[in-house]
């Protein structure tokens, strides 16, 4: 018995330590909502993400209140009225990467992914599909995505007077560099990386 | 056996990465600031715990105007109007100034709040926000009396001192209380005290996300400025607008600083000696955030 499984653990071995769980908690995310009266924009750079190449799986918590504004009056429209973080202090988005080949995030340069799974926002689940790159680099993997939500079909009311100035389509832009998360098998694309 | 014992961490992963994560990253411990306990930097004629924010300009129109029960012939109080401008700014997220004008007495005033103590939720969570307020007054009306009598500067100076203690009990309600002192350099009458001392409350009741009920009130503490005055009681609506706060509201008093609404009101608000007011914010970034 414990014969047979000796080579397919070895089989399995390279696939593992090929790849590794990496993880963030500064990860930042912006958005952006562009109008004719005005445009809005927001920082946050306290997102946590792990995305396990292992598996294909990534996960993402993005917590509402770290949202920066320019006007502090609008940070407070934000978080009391919009997106009422009080009840619903974080985003979420939990999901795999499409067809994601492992073997390929050893080479040089951004590698274009496509993720698709459950993204949370103001208590609202809709099943999304985002593209994205990622890039190894000097050991950390670097993930950036830019992608779209439209503030209503998470149940975010916009007041009349102000719905010319928030756009009906908000662009959201992340951008992770996540570290080997130790525990984890090591990536043997740092030693293949040129760094 | 041995297959599936290897095979289970990684099907737990698969599963709950998310929930991974969150344990990881979320600490139920996280002190965090309770914010918007009132919605704006004044509720009716008090003060709230809350500053314009940091790099940020309020601009402020109070309006107050006569009494509903001055009768068709002024237009039921319309004809009559009373004028604050104030401009509020955020030095810090904790520490603010401000210089106001109103039109009664041309009287001009500048205060300076601070945000001692912020109500918070997580390790060592604080029940209250406390803010330290303080304000100078000067009436600058002209004085007809013979040259001997003229008045010094010094005696037409006022100071305010508050302690505003707020808590918001849920995301609807809001409470605040108000010890107040009151000098005056100069007072009309030898009856009239120097110093007066109240005690002001203050609520905020949320009816929907963007329109709240409000009222504030004063106890004057007993001496002859409580036994020759009234007791200032305002009743509001808070309308939110985006960019604006509109604050609607009804009160016995006039005045819109704290020199004229403590020690100086007269009106009976149950006889109908209501001034219908209002007070508009408008904001401006100064240094933005980001």
């Amino acid at each position: 018995m414990s014969l047979v499984l000796i080579p397919l653990l070895l089989a399995a071995a390279p696939a593992s330590f090929g790849q590794g769980k990496f993880m963030t908690k500064t990860g930042r995310v912006t958005f952006f909502s562009t109008s004719i009266i005005e445009d809005i924009e927001a920082i946050n750079n306290a997102t946590a993400a792990v995305i396990d190449l292992n598996t294909s799986q990534l996960a993402f918590s993005v917590p509402i209140k770290d949202f920066t504004f320019k006007r502090t009056l609008m940070q407070e429209h934000f978080n009391e009225n919009y997106m009422e973080s009080g009840k619903y202090p974080r985003a979420t988005f939990t999901g795999h990467f499409v067809g994601l080949d492992g073997t390929v995030l050893g080479t040089a340069g951004a590698h274009q992914v496509k993720a698709e799974g459950d993204l949370t926002l103001h208590g609202v689940t809709h099943h999304v599909t985002v593209p994205g790159t990622l890039e190894m680099k000097n050991g950390q993997l670097q993930a950036f995505a830019l992608f779209s939500v439209a503030p209503a079909d998470y149940g975010i009311e916009i007041p009349l007077l102000v719905r010319e100035n928030i756009a009906k389509i908000v662009s959201i832009r992340v951008i992770l560099i996540g570290d080997p998360v130790s525990g984890s098998a090591a990536p043997v694309s740092r030693s293949a990386s040129p760094n | 056996m041995a297959v599936l014992l290897l095979l289970a961490p990684v099907a737990h992963a698969q599963t709950d990465l998310l929930g991974q994560l969150e344990k990881e990253t979320v600490d139920p411990q996280k002190r965090e600031v309770v914010a918007a306990t009132f919605k704006g930097t004044h509720i009716i004629n008090s003060q709230s715990v809350e500053n314009p924010g940091k790099g940020t300009m309020a601009f402020l129109i109070q309006h107050r105007f006569g009494t509903l029960n001055s009768g068709a012939y002024n237009f039921f109080g319309l004809d009559q109007a009373v004028l604050r401008l104030s401009f509020e700014y955020g030095l810090t997220s904790r520490l603010a100034v401000g210089v106001g004008r109103s039109s009664q007495e041309k009287t001009y005033d500048g205060f300076v709040k601070y945000r001692a103590i912020q109500q918070s939720t997580g390790a060592r969570a604080m029940p209250v926000s406390v803010t330290l307020f303080a304000s100078t007054a000067i009436n600058t009306l002209k004085f007809n009396a013979s040259p001997d009598q003229q008045r010094t500067t010094a005696s037409r100076m006022t100071y305010a001192y508050q302690a505003l203690i707020a808590r918001k009990f849920s995301p609807e309600l809001s409470i605040q209380l108000m010890p107040t002192l009151i000098h005056r350099n100069y007072v009309a009458t030898a009856p009239e005290e120097n110093d007066v001392y109240a005690l002001g409350g203050a609520l905020r009741q949320k009816i929907t996300k963007r329109t709240a009920l409000t009222a504030d009130y004063y106890y004057l503490f007993p001496g002859n400025t409580a036994s020759n005055f009234r007791n200032a009681l305002g009743l509001g609506v808070d309308l939110e607008t985006g960019g604006h706060v509109f604050q609607l509201h009804v009160t016995n008093s006039l005045g819109m600083t704290e020199k004229f609404f403590v020690p100086e009101t007269t009106g009976k608000f149950f006889s109908g000696d209501l001034y219908f007011g209002f007070t508009v914010a408008r904001n401006f970034t100064v240094r933005p955030q980001i």
